[in-house]
């Protein structure tokens, strides 16, 4: 069954070729048919792979050509099949089935849907190359090939110049990273002579001991690359203005699939990251610090998705935090159930947007759960998944194990971090149901609200719902023959942090539920005065970093850019231009049709060579 | 014969000298007739009469004539000759003049270096011996002058030629 | 005095031709132009006669008669060129005809 392992992403990749080829020539529902179908024949061999591995688990790989071949640098094309690269693949193509299902739904009348699935299948066929590459080359090429669909996605409304800017945003900021993996990548090569994963993971420990410098350089530069990829600090400013892309863009891209990639990058490097202590402790405290600062950014946002976004944000801060704790399975796990529940919540936001006919600030919508009812059950279990409430869903167990993680490690304040973090996630979350589906509609689109219609719209909401239940966390990842043990601990302790957790999500959620319910005005009013009105505008603008990065770097680099235009090298270089075009003016005045300008210079020419044959005789 | 030789060169120098500080091109062009009468002089004083002959029939009788004729189918009035005036301000032609006088100066620095000490006798050259020569070596270059002179014919037609339209598009193109 | 030195005559000719071309340089005139032309050609072939009378050949004057049928051949095309310039910008003044812009 190995063989059928390529199809996995050569299908989606002939779905791009069909769609691009066919230059809108397939009509709507060709097109539909062509880019869903080209995911749901990959999401099918995921199925039967799966289904092989689970009854054998052992990790297969599959060379299918030679790359490159420069002196001992000898690349494939070789993919790799196991219990992490399963998972992956599996929530890429199941999500992403549901999404570009769901997507058929949301693009009815919507422009370039050819551009859009042909964008989305490379989209697909990227990640997919990105998790199974059994080498970090051919995982960098999936690596800037989701990088460049999810440029092109965000761009995907190209007439608004706003939207192009947050595309260019989103490839720049992610290219810093890019360049710091690249980096990553040579120090493995030149250090280890090798970027198969396999061997990399093996000769790691031979060549380094734990804690030396050039081990914890290069495990830096990896991670600097997986930060701006998924969005943390402080590469992080590029993922709420992605937003302006297709409400399924936002789901599949930037919530559940290409943004975790950076936490894929880490946990398939492990043995790297464990070897440099340091990195990994960095790690865990970015992790930590982007959930709270996104968290507290999320809560005063007034656009449903970029609520979600920094929501985004801070649950892949979770997963760091997990990583820096060396608890990489509780972070894949979480970062299965987070693109099961977050891609429900988009998916469920995309409903409320063409539902209200484009109405996307919760300011002016509200008083919809009586007419978006499926949308309002996709934002509740969502909802609930996302704050974690105890026991029937899925966000409870992955966030649980993070948390066990931490406290089993002994890393004390980044357990606080995350049980306040998991207090934010509740109180941003209520305050968003409650403004969407609650109180008076503020707007004609909101009261004239249409519930979505058919198979395609209803079918990957109750899907992804029911995931988001416990059901979800009932797959459980085969991560145990990839990924090292996790850590161990008194079953008291952890009862004990269950409960804690419980807890807390519970009282965020008692207390949202009383401010947003009931004391709406209240807040409104602290959030309009002094210290209140203060915050609001930080966490408004997400803690300031746009502004910061706008004026400690945008602003110096035009600087520099405008003054290296007039500077002294370029004036000497531009010299024989200037020479030519002073020698053209001159030249070009003597030929000016001034006959006796002519006869007067033929008359100094001849007495010129006169005199020097009068000299020279 | 020296007598008739420097006389006629005076004259020559002088007439040309109101030839080209004339205001007035029918002034101009009868002084320029009695600089080539004069010339024609100094040929016939050097002994060259068949020259001579060539400069009063060609030159002062049918290229003359031929300037006379256009610049009576011109409207020239008194007008023209006040703008040729105001144009002859001594900024016109005192640059012109120095250069030319350099130029001069320089010449006759190099007639110096030149073979120049003969002395024309005025032994007659007839015209006899002058058609040997036309008709005997230089027969071909005979026939390249009167290829010369069909191809100014063509030419001068061609130009002349009056076609109002195409002067309106010329001056559009200009 | 028994004859003309060569040097004579041929300095004659050099001053014709330097009135010549100083006429040539500052007229406005095509008219004066063409004039200062013919000055410059005969003195041309005075030169030419000069020196053939000077070594007793027939060339000299062969040659002046080549000479007179270019200052021929250059006075119609001149003319006729006057002409034009007349017909079309309604003055005589060369330098309205530079189109060009240098």
């Amino acid at each position: 069954m190995t063989w059928t392992l390529p199809l996995t992403f050569l299908l989606p990749l002939a779905g791009t070729l069909i769609l691009a080829f066919s230059g809108a020539r397939l009509g709507r529902r060709g097109t539909t048919w062509v880019g869903v179908t080209s995911v749901a024949l990959a999401a099918l061999v995921t199925a039967l792979l799966a289904h092989h591995y689970l009854a054998a688990p052992e990790a297969r790989t599959l060379t299918l050509w030679r790359w490159i071949a420069v002196g001992d640098f000898q690349p494939t094309i070789g993919l790799r099949l196991d219990g992490l690269s399963l998972t992956l693949l599996g929530v890429i193509t199941g999500v992403g089935l549901l999404i570009h299902w769901f997507a058929a739904w949301y693009m009815q009348g919507e422009e370039g849907v050819t551009r859009f699935y042909a964008y989305m299948n490379l989209f697909v066929a990227s990640m997919v190359l990105l998790v199974l590459g059994d080498n970090l080359l051919l995982l960098f090429l999936g690596w800037e090939g989701v990088g460049l669909c999810s440029y092109l996605l965000i761009g995907h409304y190209y007439r608004t110049a706003a939207n192009v800017r947050a595309a260019f945003k989103a490839f720049l900021v992610t290219r810093i990273g890019d360049a710091f993996l690249a980096i990553g990548l040579f120090l493995l090569f030149r250090e280890l002579g090798t970027l198969n994963i396999a061997e990399i993971l093996q000769r790691a420990p031979e060549r380094w001991s734990a804690g030396d410098p050039l081990v914890e350089l290069a495990a830096l530069l990896l991670l600097g690359g997986a930060l701006g990829k998924s969005a943390q600090l402080p590469l992080h400013t590029w993922l709420a203005d992605a937003m302006a892309g297709p409400t399924p863009v936002s789901a599949l891209i930037h919530a559940a699939t290409m943004v975790t990639a950076g936490v894929y990058l880490v946990a398939r490097l492990h043995g790297v990251f464990l070897l440099a202590p340091a990195v990994l402790w960095l790690t865990g405290v970015i992790g930590a610090l982007t959930l709270l600062a996104a968290g507290f950014a999320a809560l005063a946002q007034t656009d449903i998705k970029r609520v979600l976004a920094y929501s985004t944000m801070s649950q892949i801060g979770y997963m760091f935090l997990a990583l820096g704790v060396a608890g990489f399975e509780a972070a894949i796990f979480h970062l299965m159930t987070h693109a099961f529940f977050k891609a429900l919540l988009f998916l469920s936001a995309g409903a409320v947007i063409v539902g209200c006919h484009h109405e996307q600030d919760i300011r002016r919508l509200g008083g919809l759960w009586r007419r978006l009812p499926l949308a309002y059950v996709g934002f509740l279990v969502g909802g609930a998944a996302l704050a974690a409430l105890p026991l029937v869903t899925a966000g409870f167990y992955s966030k649980d194990a993070i948390l066990w993680q931490a406290l089993a490690a002994g890393h004390g304040a980044l357990l606080l971090a995350g049980l306040l973090g998991s207090l934010l996630t509740s109180l941003y979350l209520l305050r968003l149901i409650v403004g969407i589906f609650h109180g008076e509609a503020g707007s004609e689109g909101a009261r004239r609200a249409e519930a979505g219609q058919g198979l395609a719209h209803g079918l990957p909401l109750v899907v992804l719902a029911l995931l988001s239940t416990f059901l979800g966390a009932w797959l459980e990842p085969p991560l145990g023959s990839v990924l090292p043990a996790p850590h161990e601990g008194s079953e008291g302790w952890h009862l004990a942090l269950e409960l804690l957790a419980g807890g807390v999500a519970l009282l965020g959620i008692a207390l949202g539920a009383w401010l947003f319910l009931n004391r709406r005005a209240w807040l409104a009013d602290v959030a309009a005065r002094g210290l209140g009105a203060r915050l609001w505008r930080l966490w408004h603008h997400a803690w300031g970093f746009d502004a910061a990065y706008e004026r400690l770097l945008v602003r110096p680099y035009r600087g520099l850019v405008s003054g290296l235009r007039h500077d002294a090298i370029d004036a000497l270089g531009l010299l024989p231009a200037r020479l030519a075009w002073w020698l053209h003016v001159a030249l070009s005045r003597t030929q000016g049709g001034k006959l006796r300008l002519y006869a007067v210079s033929m008359v100094v020419g001849a007495t010129l060579i006169l005199l020097v044959m009068a000299v020279a005789a | 014969m020296e007598l008739a030789f420097y006389a006629s060169g005076l004259v020559a120098v002088l007439a040309t000298l109101r030839v080209i500080t004339s205001t007035n091109p029918i002034h101009a062009l009868l002084y320029l007739i009695v600089s080539l009468l004069a010339v024609a002089l100094v040929f016939f004083a050097l002994g060259a009469p068949f020259a001579g002959a060539l400069e009063v029939i060609v030159y002062a009788g049918a290229i003359m004539v031929l300037f006379v004729f256009v610049v009576m189918m011109l409207n020239l009035n008194a007008a023209v000759t006040a703008r040729e005036r105001a144009w002859l301000g001594p900024r016109t032609w005192v640059g012109p003049s120095v250069l030319a006088a350099l130029l001069l100066v320089v010449l006759l620095a190099t007639l110096q270096h030149g073979d120049i000490g003969r002395v024309i006798e005025g032994d007659t050259l007839t015209a006899k011996a002058v058609g040997m020569v036309l008709f005997g070596p230089w027969l071909v270059v005979v026939e390249l002058v009167a290829m010369l002179l069909l191809a100014a014919l063509v030419t001068a037609s061609h130009v002349g030629r009056s076609v109002s339209r195409e002067a309106d598009s010329g001056r559009d193109g200009a | 005095m028994n004859g003309v030195p060569m040097a004579h005559g041929l300095v004659l000719a050099a001053v014709l031709f330097t009135l010549g071309l100083a006429g040539l340089m500052f007229r406005r005139n095509m008219i004066f132009m063409l004039l200062s032309l013919e000055i410059m050609l005969n003195a041309a072939g005075l030169a030419f006669i000069v020196a053939g009378m000077a070594w007793d050949q027939a060339e000299g004057q062969a040659m002046f008669l080549l000479v007179i049928t270019l200052a021929a051949a250059e006075a119609s095309v001149g003319l006729a060129l006057l002409n034009q310039l007349y017909r079309r910008f309604k003055t005589l003044d060369i330098d309205t005809a530079s189109g060009m812009r240098g």
